[in-house]
């Protein structure tokens, strides 16, 4: 009996957390950067080994829940190397993730990280946000639960 | 209103003379007074006879610090005797990271041979004045006269992963160029890293 609990607890998880895919900068870029709609997108960059990534992971999947209904959309993207893509899976599983994760799988950060803002030395955590194919918001550093929901709210009109 | 100008003339040179927040490269570097692994007080001004400085906001804790740590060493051996020597900031709040306490700076150092200082900036006062944001992050001196003027900010190099595994080395480049009298090509790069640990309070 027990076995079938946890087999189906598994399954639930499993079909809960999303699967987490490698993308190139292109295909990054075509996530939320170019999706040209009045959807915003918040996108937070972050990796397993950075603390106050984890410590303000919650925050967004608590907007993401929040505001799921309206025209937010919150996508994480994972600085780990691609060679620690199982690791960052365990990671999300364990901590049930909901929201899209991505590993960025983009060769060298001077490439790409100028590209997404000309301000970020390429400290995590930092987050950007989209809407109607502009940059309407950027930070390098973390944020509060209030500071999120405040900036959502602001770039949004929701309450 | 003349005495209003005159106020205002006097806030803006004072101003000038405090830390800019954010060094952009062809600025005038401040020099400063750490306390080292060994106990002992550093300035760059007790370095007579360099050239000039790599200098590294780097830490304990962090991952791509480690992974840069043999890197930083080798940096250090080649550049030392031509007169750029490494000098090694930690200026991470240390309530964050246990690891990055004062006395474990003189463990990590030990263990890894460190043979450059590795200084303490507990006010952060350092980190903020040259505008550090992660770890490393590294910004290359070049002594003018008195002045300390950047050349370099950036990356070590461009893979953190693997040093095997390296196409451009911009430090090593940059001071090559310096000490031939070139200019750092490129003089500003990006890399991933943690962000420096600020106090909150």
């Amino acid at each position: 009996m027990w076995y079938k609990i946890l087999l189906f607890s598994s399954l639930v998880v499993a079909l809960a957390v999303p699967e987490i895919k490698l993308v190139s900068f292109a295909q990054y870029q075509n996530l939320a950067e170019k999706k040209n709609n009045d959807t915003l997108y918040v996108v937070n960059f972050w990796a397993t080994w950075c603390k106050p990534c984890v410590a303000e992971m919650p925050y967004f999947e608590a907007a993401a829940k929040k505001f799921g209904n309206e025209k937010v959309k919150v996508l994480f993207i994972d600085l780990n190397y691609p060679r620690e893509k199982e690791q960052v899976q365990n990671f999300i599983n364990e901590k049930k993730v909901t929201s899209e994760v991505y590993l960025l799988d983009a060769g060298n950060p001077n490439n790409w990280i100028p590209a997404i803002d000309s301000n970020w030395s390429g400290a995590i955590p930092a987050t950007v946000m989209f809407k109607e194919g502009k940059k309407v918001f950027f930070r390098e550093g973390d944020m509060t639960a209030n500071e999120l929901d405040s900036i959502i709210k602001n770039k949004t009109g929701l309450k | 209103m003349k005495k209003l100008v005159a106020l205002f003339s006097v806030f803006i040179l004072l101003s000038s003379f405090l830390p800019e927040g954010k060094y952009a490269v062809g600025d005038k570097a401040v020099d400063f007074k750490l306390k080292n692994i060994d106990g002992k007080m550093v300035s760059l001004a007790d370095y007579t006879k360099a050239k000039g400085f790599i200098v590294i906001f780097t830490c304990n804790h962090c991952p791509f610090s480690k992974k840069y740590e043999d890197r930083i060493v080798a940096l250090d051996k080649q550049f030392k005797e031509k007169g750029y020597p490494v000098i090694a900031i930690n200026s991470n709040d240390v309530t964050q990271h246990e690891e990055d306490s004062y006395d474990n700076m003189k463990v990590r150092a030990k263990e890894k041979g460190f043979t450059f200082p590795y200084l303490y900036d507990e006010s952060q006062a350092i980190a903020k004045a040259y505008g550090a944001s992660r770890t490393p992050h590294v910004f290359i001196l070049q002594k003018s006269g008195n002045d300390l003027v950047v050349k370099y900010i950036g990356a070590i190099d461009d893979n953190s992963d693997d040093a095997d595994a390296v196409h451009e080395k911009y430090v090593e480049n940059a001071v090559n160029n310096l000490l031939n009298g070139k200019e750092a090509d490129p003089s500003m790069t990006r890399a991933i890293g943690c962000t420096i640990k600020w106090k909150t309070s």
